[in-house]
This record gives structure tokens, sequence and C-alpha cells, in this order.
């Protein structure tokens, strides 16, 4: 269980800090600024000095700590850590050192909410809003009916869900959102690749909504023989929220569960069988002797050409002492940005099928150390919507209530990679 | 007011707003009062002005007030009391809300006068209809039992709380579960109670099948909670269980990694109990997935996830044969990620692989951080050393790394070109030229004594073999320790193997290690090698040039006791550290927890634990078990060592003084080294495992654990020694 909770900014100086068991002082929080915050070479995330121990995790320019002296369980401090950030995200938009200082006031009552003596509570978002808020609650005027609801929530068997959702218009929006991790090698070798799927859903559905939701996974199809539906896909893994029933998806994969209210994801999955890459990336990259590399980059958009990839970001490394790069490009912009080595090349927009390239020319300095460049990889970020890369899709989502309301819903598939796409060279 | 500090400075603008007559100025002042409070500032003093603030329908001033509280009961115990009435009246209020947060807030201010007036509202609210209420009040039993333990038996709080494992509401269920397992956990460190206490929350059939309906339907802390329970039952046949295992193993699904983990560590214990081998296959297949996508978390759950990967394929190497790609590092992983996956890389290496292995960790050698560069050339050697058919593959690589001629790269590489022939015998040589040629590259005393090792073993076909060591001889007195017991060893073996052309090497660097060296272990090395040389030549064979036993990589880092306790406790601390719980939790723990043991019965780990004590302590009795820098317990000192020999008979004599060869001189340095002037026995590692101690550094990512044959092999040849006279 946790001990104490801290928040520091990147000078140590503490933002928040909480003990919630007496093993500590206060000044336990000056041990971490010495050891961690002060230290340059911090290489672990979990610190143990004599019997006590550090958990931190950093977030833009703050670390949120927490302190335990008994043999803790380690996932479970780092995943309250994590929510405790999301919470921050969800209430005030950003976690940073200006917002934690603008809303400690509510950070206290919520760290006191998600956690009673180390052990955490009710930490979903949609509940705690109900009750926590950035305007100040006067008891009086909740009326009593409207608190024990709100306690019979936050402890319910369906937590997530308050019972008296109504909507006029009984929507769902489902987004299945992928990423794809790539390291192809040199030679253009596929060495990993493979997709982190979420999926996304905004459920704006009245009373308690009963949800059967269907994807054309392979075990699913295969079982049900029904043909015609096109090829399934083989999921490695499945995660689901918790109000997703773990038995029946275990029994018979099927997908129920009675959603929360608003915005939540609804299931992890992973694929690593027939991923689909959407852009391919061909780089030839020479050192012409040791004042000179040149480059010569080529980007395929591989996919149907109605689509189009979206907001295309290569970063090309270049060695260390390279001291000014010269870069020709018919499509999007590419600029040298001497501050991080590499190359920026940006494309608004590549429809599917089309390819572009880049030529550039980046000149070295002389140096006297031996050191080889270690040649990173290229790393390229896009979006490509209506696309996903597992060729996951969504065969049904049924709704179910008692008062039989029609429900509208919409899908959208988007395809991306934030610094997961990387090609060496 | 006036009595209390001077009227300036901020405490004083603060009281005054605090006293405000206006609510929106007072509240204000809370605030500022908490801010000042967070910082570290001492605002103590403004107890009496904040408390008049606590009865307030706002209910977050009231939890800032309560925070006040909290943060300074302790100081001023006698100023609680003026808290107690509200307090006491909240507990009885409308809203649950605010009976939750006074009950909450009770049980936090840990001063004993109000603990007294605890009892009561705290009875009323274990039994309040509110499960929200409820369930506050579940862990406040655990609160007051860590303040006044008697108080809570004396109320029968216990027994409330078993009561409350049947309650309706998975929430309460999961925080009652939490509680008694707190003051079971605390109940049982104290070392006076728990000899004779049978610990509090005694887990029956009836809670089990309670725990696992209730498992499905708790919030995914609550699942944590009751799996960790779960953990610690015990199953009365194997029919439980399987039926436990199938209970708890859909929970792999969860989003949670803490919930996988704490499902995997439960499935990990009571699969011992399973016997049905096609389930245990199934569960295994089942466990797989789950653990890869842990791998797409944030990196500190991914470290953690690792950690305890590793842990479980010490156990069972099959689970992840096929998934070696998804543990290839990525360029912008934090190090610590790194450094495990590649641990994690050379575990499930295999003929299969072992390509796509050898290319990622070429690609990992050039990157910038030294520390994973080198861990990453090691990985190769330790590949090399449990692929034979890759070992060739392993050598090329390594020699390309060796062009790149980075200095760090190179001398890694040298030091594990070491082990590859240590593993493979006269299979390499080839290679040598091109090691020797980097020869000036090598400044770390590791990669030398690698160097001169290798030079050393194979000084018969390196026709300049004594021109290479000449330089070391040269330099012999500038150089480290390590490096000079390798440079006369590696002379030795030269005069021995080339005793025609290497006489001059051999007579001065004997000379000079015995003379100008202030280290005893090398000047001890000397001697011995000297009078060997001098007395009998072929016995100096025999001993300098005695075979090795190949190396292998263990299949586990830690002891199998341990890795059965460590399994235990996955996703904790321990399973991180690959360490038990004991050694970084608190001295006062150690010894309840041995008595603890003792008291539950864990027969099969204190027994095995037992078994491995004794075989620690036969190894002690080895005196020429000089593998003793890779071997943590039970190491024997020189002393002791010492002590050991003169139970051997043939010692014996010899110490009794009844014979009269150069032994004795022999014997008296070696017990004067154990008397004091040598820390480690390695002043005698010349003789026999001269390996072993110059090389302890080196070889201990190979052998971490203590490879079981070679004690017994340095025994008899500890007998060889003795028998030579």
């Amino acid at each position: 269980m946790i001990s104490a909770f801290f928040i520091f900014n990147q000078k140590g100086e503490v933002l928040i800090s909480r003990l919630y068991r007496t093993d500590f002082k206060r000044s336990i929080a000056d041990v971490f600024r010495i050891q961690v915050v002060s230290n340059s070479d911090v290489r672990s995330p979990i610190i143990t000095l004599g019997s006590t121990s550090f958990f931190h995790v950093r977030v833009n320019n703050l670390y949120v700590v927490a302190v335990t002296k008994t043999n803790a369980n380690a996932a479970l401090v780092f995943e309250f850590c994590y929510r405790f950030i999301n919470i921050c995200k969800a209430y005030f938009g950003k976690i940073d050192e200006e917002s934690v200082k603008n809303n400690f006031v509510v950070i206290y009552e919520l760290i006191d909410e998600i956690n009673d003596f180390g052990y955490p509570q009710n930490s979903e978002i949609d509940t705690l809003k109900s009750y926590i808020t950035t305007e100040s609650i006067v008891s009086s005027a909740i009326i009593p009916e409207e608190s024990s609801k709100i306690t019979t929530q936050a402890t319910g068997a369906t937590s997530w869900r308050r019972a008296d959702v109504k909507y006029k218009k009984n929507e769902a929006f489902v987004d299945v959102i992928e990423t794809i991790n790539l390291s192809m090698s040199a030679k253009g070798n596929v060495l990993r690749a493979d997709v982190d799927g979420h999926i996304q859903m905004r459920a704006y559905l009245s009373g308690t909504p009963e949800c059967k939701f269907g994807l054309n996974d392979k075990l699913v199809i295969d079982k049900n023989k029904d043909g015609g539906t096109g090829d399934g896909v083989e999921l490695d893994d499945c995660r689901f929220h918790q109000c997703v029933r773990l038995h029946d998806f275990d029994a018979n994969r099927t997908i129920s569960f009675i959603p929360p209210d608003g915005e939540f994801e609804l299931m992890r999955y992973r694929s690593t069988s027939n991923v689909k890459l959407p852009l391919r990336v061909t780089p030839s990259v020479t050192e012409v002797g040791t004042s000179q590399v040149q480059y010569s980059i080529t980007v395929k958009a591989n996919f149907n050409n109605k689509l189009s990839a979206n907001n295309i970001v290569l970063r090309i490394p270049t060695p260390l002492n390279a001291t000014a790069a010269d870069c020709k490009v018919a499509t999007g912009k590419a600029k040298y940005v001497p501050a991080e080595n590499v190359i920026v090349w940006k494309i608004a927009r590549l429809q599917g099928g089309q390819e572009c390239t880049l030529n550039a020319t980046a000149s070295l300095a002389s140096t006297t150390t031996r050191q080889v460049w270690a040649r990173p990889p290229i790393d390229v970020d896009f979006e490509v919507l209506m696309f996903t890369a597992s060729g996951l899709i969504v065969r049904f989502l049924k709704v179910y209530e008692k008062s039989n309301y029609q429900s509208i819903k919409w899908v959208r598939y988007l395809t991306k990679a934030e610094g997961t796409y990387q090609i060496r060279f | 007011m006036s009595v209390r500090g001077p009227r300036k400075g901020e405490n004083y603008e603060l009281s005054i707003d605090l006293n405000s007559e206006y609510r929106e100025k007072r509240k204000d002042a809370i605030k500022r009062t908490i801010a000042s409070m967070t910082v570290g500032k001492d605002v103590s003093g403004l107890f009496p002005d904040v408390l008049k603030n606590m009865q307030t329908d706002d209910l977050e001033q009231k939890k800032l007030v309560y925070l006040y509280l909290m943060n300074y009961a302790k100081t001023q115990p006698e100023l609680v009391i003026l808290a107690v009435n509200t307090f006491v009246k909240d507990t009885a209020d409308s809203n649950p809300l605010v009976r939750a947060l006074a009950i909450r807030t009770m049980g936090c201010l840990r001063a004993e006068k109000i603990i007294d007036y605890l009892s009561e509202p705290l009875k009323k609210c274990l039994e309040d209809d509110n499960p929200y209420v409820r369930k506050t009040a579940a862990l406040c039993v655990a609160k007051l039992y860590d303040l006044k333990p008697e108080l809570v038996i004396e109320n029968g709080f216990l027994d409330k709380l078993m009561d409350l494992i049947a309650d309706s509401n998975p929430m309460v269920v999961a925080n009652t579960v939490a509680a008694l397992t707190d003051i079971h956990i605390a109940a049982t460190s104290q070392p006076g109670t728990s000899s004779s206490d049978p610990g509090y929350f005694h887990i029956t059939t009836a809670i089990l099948n309670k725990l696992l309906i209730a498992l499905n339907e708790c919030s995914e802390w609550g699942r944590v909670a009751i799996l960790n329970a779960l953990a610690r039952y015990v199953a009365q046949d194997d029919k439980e269980s399987e039926h436990i295992c199938e209970r708890v193993v859909p929970q792999f699904q969860h989003v949670n990694g803490s919930v996988v983990l704490a499902a995997v560590k439960v499935i990990m214990i009571h699969m011992r109990g399973v016997r049905r081998e096609e389930l245990v296959k199934q569960l295994v297949r089942k466990m797989a997935p789950p653990l890869v996508t842990l791998l797409s978390s944030p990196p500190e759950v991914q470290w953690v996830a690792l950690r305890n990967i590793n842990l479980l394929l010490q156990k069972r190497p099959e689970i992840l044969s096929n998934e070696m790609r998804v543990f290839f590092c990525k360029y912008n992983d934090p190090l610590y990620v790194k450094v495990e996956k590649l641990d994690i890389m050379v575990r499930l290496a295999s003929e299969n692989n072992v390509d796509a292995l050898l290319s990622e960790l070429k690609e990992y050698a050039s990157e910038v951080d030294v520390d994973f560069v080198r861990k990453s050339i090691k990985a190769i050697g330790q590949t090399a050393v449990k692929i034979d058919a890759a070992a060739e593959r392993c050598v090329n690589v390594l020699l390309e790394l060796i062009g790149t001629r980075v200095s760090y790269v190179v001398q890694e590489a040298v030091v594990v070109m070491k082990d590859i022939f240590r593993k493979y015998p006269s299979t390499y040589e080839g290679v040598i030229p091109i090691l020797c040629s980097n020869l000036d590259e090598l400044d770390e005393p590791e990669a030398k004594a690698s160097l001169i090792w290798i030079i050393g073993e194979y000084a018969n076909t390196i026709d300049n073999a004594d021109e290479l060591l000449g330089i070391f001889v040269d330099s012999f007195v500038e150089e480290s320790y390590p490096v000079q017991l390798q440079t006369l060893t590696a002379v030795v073996k030269l005069f021995l193997k080339k005793p025609d052309s290497s006489q001059a090497i051999v007579q001065k660097v004997l000379n000079t290690a015995t003379k100008d060296c202030d280290s005893p272990d090398v000047r001890d090395r000397a001697y011995i090698y000297w009078r060997l040389l001098s007395m009998d030549p072929a016995a100096a064979k025999a001993v300098v040039l005695a075979h090795r036993p190949p190396i292998s990589i263990p299949r586990t880092t830690v002891p199998p006791a341990l890795l059965e306790e460590l399994l235990g406790e996955i996703g904790t601390l321990a399973s991180v550290y690959h360490k038990p719980a004991e050694t970084f939790i608190g001295k006062g723990r150690i010894g309840a927890d041995a008595v603890r043991k003792g008291d539950l019965g864990d027969d099969q780990f204190s027994a095995q634990k037992a078994l491995q004590t004794v075989a620690a302590g036969q190894q002690a009795e080895n005196l020429l078990d000089f593998d003793d820098s890779t071997n943590m317990e039970g190491q024997p000192s020189g002393l002791a060592a010492t002590q050991v020999l003169s139970q051997t008979p043939a010692a014996a004599s010899l110490l009794s003084g009844t014979s009269n060869n150069p032994l004795d001189d022999l014997v008296s340095i070696f017990g004067g080294g154990g008397g004091g002037l040598t820390p480690t026995p390695a002043a005698f590692g010349g003789g026999g495992t001269f390996v072993a101690p110059a090389f302890g550094g080196g070889a201990t990512p190979m052998t971490p654990a203590p490879p079981m044959p070679a004690p017994a092999r340095a025994n008899s040849q500890s007998e060889d020694l003795l028998g030579l006279f």
C-alpha cells in the first residue's frame, strides 16, 4: 500500500504532499529531492533507500511520487500514478506545474477520494466528477437522494454509470484507433510490426442500455461460418474496460456490457499478423568521406487511393557534428533542426498510391573523435483516416434497453503512428 | 490571540482572515493555510482559528479543515478534543458523503484522545445502510488497529469485518479484504504476538467462494485486493485449485496491468496444485498474450512487467518462446526498459530466432549509451555460450564490432571473446591475431586481463606470445591487481608450453611479482608458482594447465526456492528486485517473517532453504572453490576456510608438522593469508582454478548462480595438489 503521495516540480519543490500513513514524516520529501530530482543519472523508476521505496513517474515538468515502506504491489502503484495523471487531465485539461498549483484544493480532494489509508478507491472519472467539482458544493444544497445516488454509484456493481441518464437522441460513437509499431531494418526487412489498437466509445444512451459489440474477430467468424463477411482479424490479446463481462468473453468471445455515460475506452487489443503498413519509406543514406552525408528518402503511400495520410512528419537523424543541411523536396516542407540533430520533413497530406522524395545533403564539421555515428532510426508520424492496419472492422453494435428506443451508431477508423514507426538506415 | 505569536507576519494575517466575518474570506484563508502547510511552513499555531471553521455546510471547506486537522492533530492533541463533537455529529449526518468523510478523517487523526470517541460512531458506520459509508468504515478499522489494536479486539470489530465479507456490495467486500489483510500483516509482523496467533485473516472455503463471486463485480483496485487474498488461500485439493484457476483466468483480459499481474500471481500459485496436465498447458498458453500486451503500457509499468516476465521465464521458459520480436528495443525506450528487454531476449534465444537476435544486438551496439552498448555486446557473448550452433555467427558479429575500433566496444568484445574461448576451447583461434592487434586500445583492467588470459591459454599457437606478454611484464607494477594476476599466470603457462624461449620472461615476472608488488595476492601466487616450478614442473603443469569445466548460462538467476517464493509475489517490489522482501523492508520484520513462516508450516520452502544453506556450507568446505566471487551467500572467509582445512586428515597431518615437505610453507602462507593479510582466499587461487578469482568480474554475468560441477572438480583438484607431496 501507498504510504505517502507527493507531487514535485522540476526544481524539487513540493507542490502536493499527502501522507496516508504515519510511517513517515513530511521530511521524507527531502530525501526524494536529493536522491532523484537533483540526481542527473537516475536509472530506475523505483528507488529504494533503506526500507523506503520511492516510485516516480515523470510527466511534463512534474514528478508524481508514491512512497511505501512495505513490499508493495509495484504494478498497482504505477497504475495508480497514471490513473491520477489521467484524472488530472480530465479535470484540468492538462497536468503541469501551473495547473497543479491553480487547483491544489481539488487535487487534495481527489487524492483523498481515490485513496484511503494507502488503498486505491473508486477512480472512475465520470463518477468522481459527479461529486468532486471545481465549484464548491454546499452540503445542504444536495438533496439526500442525490447524494445517496452518488454513493451507490461510487460503490455499486455498475460504479461507472448513473441510472437516470436521459438523451433526446440516442447516439453512440465508436472510434477505432490503431497505433502501428514498426521497426524496419536497413535492408528493408520488417523486424517487428504490430498494432496496438484501442476502441474509444462515446455513448449518449438513455437508461441502462445493454450493449453487444461485434468485431471481425477471426475466432468468432471461423466458429460461426456465416461466410461472406470477409476475412477475420487475428487478435493476439484483448483487454476490456471494467464494464465488459470478462466471463462472457472468456466463454464465447462475446463483448457485452453496460456502457458508462459519455466517453470511455471500451477495449484495447493487439494484433501482429497481416499488419498492413500504410507508408513505405525507402531511405538511402551515404556518408561521403567525413565531411558530408547524402540523403535520398522516398515515402510511398501504400493504400487505397481514395484515402489519404495526413500530418506526416519524418524525423531524419543527422550526425552530431552536422553543421548545416540543404534539403530539396517537391512535396511538403523540410527543415534542418540543429538542436535535435534531425531534418524534419512535414507533409500535410499524401493521397493513396502517391510517393514523394526528399534529397538532402548534410555537411559535417571535422572532429577529432573517432566515434562512429550511431545512426538512430528515421521516425515517421502520420494519421490515416478510415484505415485500420490490422484490418479490423466493427461488424455490429447492438443496444438493448427496456424502453426499446432507436439508437444511431457511428464508426470511425484511424491508424496512426507517434514515435513508434521507425526505419533504420 | 494575543497569547500566540507576534502581531505581524504571514501567520498573523492568516489568523485575522480565518476569523473574518465574511465566509469567502475565511475559506480563502483556509486555502492559503493549506498551501503553506504543503510547502512545509509551520502553520500549527493557527489550529484554533482553523478549527472554528469546521462547522460548515460547505463540503469543500470541511474537507480542507479536515486535511489541516489530519496534519496537526498529533501535535495538538488537547485541541483536537474540541473537534470531536463535530465529528461525532457528522457521523450521524443525513448525507452519506458527510458520514463517510467524518469517519474517514477520524481514523486519520491519530491522536490518543480522539480514539476513545471513535469506537461508537465506527460501530454505527460499519452497519450503515449506505455501502459508501460501510466501505469507508471497513478501512477505518484497519486504521484503528494500526493505532490501538486492543480497541479493535475489545469492540469485536474483527468479527464485524468478517461479517462484511458477505456484504452484498462488492466494493465493501474488497475494502474489507484489504483491511483484514492489512491487520493480518500488522499482527503477524509483531514478534511478540505472532508466535501464538494463527493470524486474524484465515481464509476458509466459505470465504473463498464469496471472494470469487465478488471478484467479477468489484472495481479494478478491489480486484487486486481480492486476488491478493486468493493468493494466500491454501487449496484443499486439486479440484479446488482448478476451480480457482478457472475463475481467475478471465482477469487476464482486464485493462489494468496490476490486475493482470495479480491474476498471474494467483494462477502461478494455484497451478502448483493442478494435476491435469492439459489444464496447466492451457493456463500457461493463456498467460502469454496478456503479458505481451503489458509491453504497450507506460514505461514504468512495462518495466515492472519485464522484471516479472524475467522471473516467469525462469520457471517456464516455454511461455513466450515465439514472441522474441516484441522484446526488441525501441530507440526511445528508457534505458531501464532496454536493459531488461536485452536480458529477456537472451533468455528467449533459440536456434530459430538467433539470426534476428544477432542483427538486433549488433544494431544496439552502435547506440549512444555506453552502458547499454556494453550490455548488448555481453548479450552476444551469452547467446554464443547458450546456442552452440550460433557461436560462429556471434564471433563474426563480435569481429565486426571490434572493427569499429570504438574503445569501449572493443574492450567489451574482448572480454566476451574470453568467455567464448572458455566455452569452445581451441575453436576460434583464427580470431586471436585480430584481438591481439587491438592490444593498444585496451585500458580497462577487465579487458586487459581477458586478453592476457587468452594469450596465455593459446601461448603455443601465438608466435609472438612472449613479446605480447612482455609488454605487460614491463609495465607490471603499474597494472591493476587483476591484470597482474593474469599476467603472472599467463607467463607461467607460456613457460610451461614453450620452456625454451621464455625462461627469461618467467624469471623476470616472478622476480617483479615477489619483490616489487604490494598486493599479497599477487606475491603469494608468484611464490606458489615459483616453488611449484622449481620443485616439480610436471606438477606445475598439472595444476596450471588443468582442464577447466565448460561454462554455461544458468537457467535461473535466483536459487530455485527463492524463485518459487518470488513467483508467489508477482507484481510486488520483491518480484521487481528479484530479492525476498525481508531484504528491503526494514530490519524489524526479518525475525518476524521468519517466525511466521515457521508457524504457518511453510514447510516446502523452509526445507528447501535449509537444504540450500547446507549446500552453501558444503561449498564453503571446498577450499579450492574460488568461484565464490560469484556466489554471494555462504562465502567462506579466509579464516573459516583455514579451519576447515585443519579438519581434513591430510591437512591436519601437514599442520601438525609431521611432514617435512615444502607444502608446510605453503600452508603457513595460506594460514597467514587467512588470518588477515588477504581478504579473500584468492591468494591460493593461482594453484587450481585461477580463472575463477581473476575473472570473477568477467564471469559473473555468465555464472551468477554457483555452478554445481565446479566445487566437485575443485575438490578433486585440491586432492591432486595435496597428493603431489
